[in-house]
């Protein structure tokens, strides 16, 4: 079966938007940080640098994944490996 | 370019490295390209902000000068930071760590003033993560011996060994591709802005610059070498 190298780009679009679905996860994970971060500091405002510190480490460690999914609609839209 | 954006009609977004001269070494032909340039500029900014810190420290007054006030005011964070982190082990990398954050953290900035950020160059921040990877490793020997690093990967049970390796193979690969994916989405929203927008894009994106040079490589620089430290005293410390 022969495929156009068009037809494969619009299939690489396709797979480079499902790809940043991944997006939904850390979006999730950093606000739930956030959230018990906020609340931390209302229990103890005395720790509000070193919750600061903390959350920010962990949301930008988190945000790995959702990066890995964006590398992937990268790589796919302007390195192109699947089109011939 | 994806075909997807030469469709809406802009064809001057441009945030792919270029090779600027080629040249020939043992029958590979190889480039000098835009990230060599850039991060020849960022070396510059450094080096000639370090002789200039070394005169001022050398002739170090008792009430210090403008000058003399900032350079204490990094190397004082710096060590702080470093402190916190590795304890008494920190004079042994405070040199290390020091020199990754200034150098990430102007690197990252660079993108301000009008660079292409050379950390959202894959080459550069997988440097960096082998280097980390090296001093883990290395660490892990000295202060673990042997024993220790076979004991380690046999950990809860021998057959998972081959899993241990692959997590400790991960370690750079993770860490760079997390500072480089963040510096390049970031250089790639401003290329979009400018080159979508460009009609109106007067002043507003300075917000967009702040967020995505200075916020986020800011923070990037902060995880990348807190995330070293950790790892490295993890080696030391078994």
């Amino acid at each position: 079966m022969e495929f156009n190298s068009n037809f494969i780009l619009g299939c690489s679009a396709i797979g480079a938007g499902l790809a940043v679905i991944a997006g939904i996860g850390p979006g999730v994970g950093q606000g739930i940080a956030a959230g018990h971060a906020a609340a931390a500091v209302g229990r103890n405002p005395g720790a509000k640098s070193d919750v600061t510190s903390t959350m920010l480490l962990g949301q930008a460690v988190a945000e790995t994944t959702g990066l890995y999914g964006l590398l992937v609609a990268m790589l796919l839209l302007f390195v192109k490996p699947l089109v011939p | 370019m994806g075909a997807g954006i030469l469709l809406s009609g802009a064809d001057d977004i441009d945030f792919m490295i270029h090779g600027v001269f080629q040249y020939e070494l043992f029958g590979q032909k190889l480039w000098i390209t835009t990230t060599h340039v850039c991060l020849f500029i960022v070396m510059a900014i450094i080096i000639i902000f370090c002789l200039c810190a070394n005169r001022a420290v050398k002739r170090a007054t008792e009430i210090p000068g403008a000058f003399q006030n900032v350079v204490e005011l990094v190397v004082e964070m710096l060590d702080s930071m470093i402190k916190g982190v590795m304890g008494k082990n920190a004079t042994a990398f405070a040199n290390y760590i020091g020199t990754l954050f200034i150098f990430i953290l102007i690197s990252n900035i660079s993108g301000l003033m009008g660079l292409r950020a050379p950390t959202a160059d894959y080459g550069v921040t997988f440097a960096l993560g082998l280097i980390t990877f090296t001093l883990i490793t290395f660490n892990k020997f000295k202060y673990q011996k042997v024993s220790g690093v076979i004991k380690g990967l046999c950990d809860t049970w021998p057959n998972w060994a081959p899993i241990n390796v692959i997590g400790d193979v991960a370690v750079p690969i993770s860490l760079s591709l997390r500072l480089f994916a963040n510096v390049l989405s970031g250089t790639v929203m401003m290329a979009l802005l400018y080159g979508l927008l460009g009609f109106i894009a007067t002043g507003w994106p300075a917000a967009l610059h702040v967020y995505f040079d200075l916020f986020s490589g800011a923070i990037q620089t902060y995880v990348f070498c807190m995330l070293t430290m950790t790892y490295i005293n993890n080696a030391i410390e078994g």
